[in-house]
């Protein structure tokens, strides 16, 4: 039943690609709910396979779902090789629903309606592809292919800056992967025989020499670093989520970020233990300077989306953080979480954010005062998303955050304690623009004409609430559908 | 008894003839059918492809003349080229040369037969000739806008520094024969081998061969620092024969030196035999393209000029794969020609189109392309992100294959400063696309190519997607003729 369930995440959103291209110009709606169509469907296969993957495989470590390998361009031993595990399948999940939710979210959007959802099309099948690929030619596919569409949603329904920020994600995210695909090629030749298997690279890469070691992860890092992005390769993220349109923040923040760090934990941390061992301190600072930094930045925005954005900085820094700390199951299920826990929240935010902008048309903080009076359901939920953003108990921020210190700890004492002032700062700027949006003073005259959040938009964060409540009380079944494949991660790493 | 094995000299024997029956056709017509003789053209490129399909393999004419997979492969490229370079003729054939059609296209035979000629050839004096056969006719063509400045200029120098170098190759060419006694590539390589062997060193004479070869062809092929006419003459010449330098007469250049240095010349492409070296020379040679093409292609506003530079800076890519110089390199510079074919082609096809029906060929004008013909801007952007090398298409698997090559070989450098400029290249191809597909509003300008250039386009869209999703098929074959070198 579950035979061709991945190639099934990927290739129905390229035939609803192919499908809308096709469809009539001007005929909004049908465009619009033929998108939803192609991507309702990969939503609730990957919901199936999530259910499955619990309730089959939860205690097991082995890939399952396994397609392949089945040979692809042999003059360079290429295979379509899929597979999924503890650490795929909650990704692909959220892959699912957020691509989804932001097709409902982009119902909006008024200019070159077909255009644009076959670009979000495009790109679920290329986010889909890399959480299954386990060939390094077909990953470094699917990694790239992503960038096309995400290239032209940022520069046609951009912001003001839109071919600026548009250019210069392509060009960063490019530059990064350069490096991995100089890594790739380096790996293919030195392992006997050649090979692009990632399984057969995990078991054979701790043999090579020390130092080519070295080499193959920090280019791999340079890659996922960017894509995290961890300081200091940071500064596309600002510009693309504040230009990007609100459904493909949503997209960027929830889904792409996690490519990266999803990146670290299949390839470079298995593939390259020594060489993990060896930068593990270096990447926990990494992470911590992210983290302070991060939010230190968000705290001096003016603009609403900016400080959501650069609260991703920050937010990414607890993920690289526990990667540091490799020997911990518990950190890199801290990671795990907080992956998933950032994609729901900081999406929630970036959609509520959205919402306002739709109204508003401004998102500086400054202009805004008091609105709990005027709209005080738009209020709850952009609060409720703040409080689990800040890592409130009860909210899935606080049970990863919590696991990252814990997992951190015992490997870095002192940067631990230092990145725990991260949950201060975040309260910080969350609290403060709480207090100067939606408490004070209402500006009658200004305002006075807003309206409501409307239905749709409330189904749209709704479930994402519930995952980051359901996720914050009880954090059992999703660490134990993980469990088994991050103990293996972590005997892995200790090789 | 010499050996006359005309049968696999049928495909050349016959283009010829049908170069000339397309300019009789024309005189006799009355140069009254202007699509007819375009026609008669490209079914006569077609029929070549057929014959060359029945009539492959073998040797004729005392080893001078060999139909071996890689002659053929690049066969298919050429005629592949020449049929694309046709098809967008149309535009002007029906406007600013309609007094000489059949000389045109008859030129363009001439000018294919010559470089099919010269991928046969595994010895030094055909090489040349063919060489000459395929140069001859393009300095012609380059100018043939007889009342424009521009494409005179471009003729000229393109004779002037065509010539100049076709000296410099045959001087280089001389020089080997008179180190080894041959003009046969085989024997040469023996006999070189011998030479070192015996002697322990070959002196200075060989280099002197060598950097003459090298600048000779490296003229044909634009490679940096013999590239200064390329930009004037891309600019100048009517934009078809244009692409058809680009692909056609560089897969030519490519061919020759694939022949001479990593066959005949094989065993000195290695660091131990420094200073006699000559992979570290074109790697040098290679990085200078791929560095000064794409940078100055940043600049550019004219979209011809755009492509010239970008086309300098691929064939630099196309050199790691020469340097590697074993089975993977030969692999993969054939193969990277080949999907070069489809987008580089393409690509003028776009420029020719869009010039022949809006007079202009400014990276502005095609502001809001997207907008108002859609499928033509997405045509373009499809060949701009191939020769980004931009998964799933083609020239993502072609760069893969050529770095992969280098790495294998050790020019791990060289792969990094690629990789590098390969980013810098992005810029300028996503910036046709951001004109086409960013700009507010409406372009006024409607594109409708005429049947045969929608068919090029056509061709060139489905070539580069199709052999970048299954490059299987097509890198075998690029395989098999690395095997003609013995590797």
């Amino acid at each position: 039943m579950y035979d061709y369930v991945l190639s099934s995440l990927i290739f129905i959103p390229l035939a609803g690609f192919l499908v809308v291209l096709l469809l009539p110009k001007n005929n909004f709606n049908l465009i619009r709910w033929m998108a939803s169509i192609f991507s309702f469907v990969p939503m609730i296969i990957s919901f199936v396979l999530t259910y499955d993957y619990f309730f089959t495989y939860s205690g097991s470590a082995d890939m399952v779902y396994i397609e392949g390998p089945f040979k692809w361009i042999s003059v360079i031993n290429a295979q379509y090789f899929l597979g999924a595990d503890g650490i795929s399948v909650p990704l692909l999940a959220l892959t699912g629903l957020l691509s989804f939710i932001s097709i409902i979210a982009s119902f909006n959007i008024a200019k070159r309606v077909k255009e644009y959802f076959a670009f979000f099309l495009l790109l679920e099948t290329g986010m889909m592809g890399v959480f299954c690929a386990l060939d390094f030619f077909l990953f470094y596919v699917f990694w790239e292919v992503m960038l096309v569409p995400m290239y032209f949603l940022i520069g046609i329904w951009g912001g003001p800056r839109k071919e600026y920020a548009a250019i210069k994600f392509f060009l960063y995210t490019l530059f990064g992967s350069i490096f991995m695909l100089v890594a790739i090629l380096v790996l293919y030749f030195t392992s006997e025989p050649h090979t692009l298997n990632m399984l057969t690279l995990i078991q054979t890469a701790p043999s090579l020499g020390h130092s080519l070691q070295l080499m193959c992860f920090a280019f791999l890092f340079v890659a996922f670093a960017i894509k995290v992005p961890v300081w200091p390769f940071h500064t596309w993220l600002p510009d693309a989520h504040v230009e990007a349109p609100t459904a493909v923040s949503v997209i960027l923040a929830g889904v792409l970020l996690k490519m990266g760090t999803y990146g670290m934990l299949r390839i470079s941390w298995p593939m390259f233990p020594e060489a993990t061992r060896f930068f593990a301190t270096p990447i926990a600072i990494l992470g911590l300077i992210a983290i302070i930094y991060g939010a230190l930045v968000s705290m001096a925005q003016k603009d609403l989306k900016k400080l959501v954005a650069y609260s991703s900085v920050s937010h990414m820094g607890y993920c690289m953080l526990a990667l540091g700390a490799w020997g911990s199951v518990t950190a890199l299920a801290g990671c795990m979480f907080q992956m998933l826990s950032h994609g729901l929240i900081t999406g929630a935010l970036f959609l509520l954010v959205g919402v306002l902008y739709d109204r508003a048309h401004t998102r500086e903080i400054a202009a805004f005062g008091g609105l709990g009076v005027k709209i005080p359901v738009y209020t709850g939920l952009m609060v409720l998303f703040s409080m689990a953003s800040l890592g409130l108990p009860g909210m899935s921020g606080f049970v990863s955050e919590f696991m990252v210190f814990i997992g951190a700890f015992s490997s870095f004492k002192i940067i631990a304690a230092i990145a725990v002032l991260g949950v201060v700062l975040t309260a910080g700027y969350m609290l403060r623009m709480v207090q100067r949006m939606f408490l004070g003073e209402f500006d009658m005259a200004r305002w006075g004409g807003l309206t409501e959040i409307n239905l749709r938009e409330i189904l749209m964060v709704s479930p994402l609430a519930i995952l980051t409540i359901i996720i914050g009380v009880y954090p059992g079944p999703l660490s134990d559908m993980m469990r088994a494949t991050l103990e293996n991660l972590v005997n892995l790493m200790a090789r | 008894m010499p050996d006359y094995n005309l049968r696999i000299i049928i495909p050349e024997i016959f283009l010829f003839c049908w170069a000339i029956v397309v300019i009789l056709s024309d005189l006799g017509s009355k140069r009254k059918s202007p699509q007819t003789i375009g026609y008669l053209t490209m079914a006569g490129i077609a029929v070549t492809g057929v014959l060359l399909y029945f009539f492959r393999g073998g040797i004729s004419f005392n080893n001078m003349f060999q139909s071996d997979t890689l002659a053929v492969f690049f066969k298919v490229i050429f005629l592949g080229s020449a049929f694309m370079a046709v098809g967008s003729s149309f535009g002007i054939t029906n406007e600013r040369i309609k007094n000489h059609r059949g000389e045109y296209y008859g030129l363009i035979l001439f000018s294919t037969v010559g470089m099919m000629f010269l991928s046969s050839s595994s010895e030094l004096i055909s090489l040349y000739i063919g060489l000459e056969l395929t140069t001859i006719p393009l300095f012609v063509l380059a100018a043939f806008y007889k009342d424009d400045k521009l494409s005179v200029e471009a003729g000229l120098k393109y004779f002037v520094v065509g010539a100049f170098s076709s000296a410099i190759l045959l001087y280089g060419l001389s020089l080997l024969y008179g180190l080894t006694a041959t003009t046969d590539i085989l024997t040469m390589k023996i006999n070189l081998a011998l030479l070192f062997l015996k002697f322990g060193k070959i002196g200075p004479g060989f280099i002197l061969a060598m950097v003459m070869i090298i600048a000779g062809i490296g003229f044909k092929l634009a490679l940096v620092p013999f590239h200064m006419w390329a930009p004037d003459v891309y600019q100048g010449a009517p934009t078809p024969i244009t692409a058809f330098l680009s692909v056609g007469s560089k897969a030519a250049g490519l061919v020759a030196l694939l022949r001479i240095f990593v066959n005949g010349l094989w065993s000195f492409a290695s660091d131990v035999m420094q200073p006699l070296d000559w992979g570290i020379i074109i790697a040098v040679l290679a990085s200078a393209a791929m560095i000064l093409g794409n940078i100055a292609a940043l600049r550019q506003t004219n979209i011809k000029r755009m492509l010239a530079f970008s086309s300098i800076a691929q064939i630099g890519y196309v050199m790691v794969g020469v340097v590697a110089a074993d089975e993977m390199g030969v692999t993969s510079a054939g193969f990277y020609m080949f999907i070069y074919l489809f987008a580089n082609m393409g690509a003028f096809a776009v420029a020719t189109v869009f010039g022949d029906q809006t007079g202009s060929d400014n990276i502005i004008s095609y502001a809001g392309l997207s907008q108002s013909s859609p499928l033509f801007a997405a045509g373009m952007a499809v060949f701009m992100l191939s020769l980004a090398g931009i998964p799933p298409m083609g020239g993502f698997a072609a760069k893969y294959m050529v770095f992969a090559a280098g790495i294998q070989a050790g020019y791990t450098w060289l792969v990094i400063l690629g990789l590098l400029t390969a980013v810098v290249s992005l810029y300028y191809y996503a910036n046709i696309i951001k004109t086409m597909y960013f700009a507010p509003g409406e372009s006024t300008i409607r594109i409708n190519p005429s049947f045969p250039a929608k068919l090029v386009l056509l061709l060139g869209v489905v070539g580069v997607i199709i052999f970048g999703i299954f490059p299987g098929p097509v890198l075998e074959f690029a395989r098999e003729t690395a095997g003609v070198f013995g590797f």
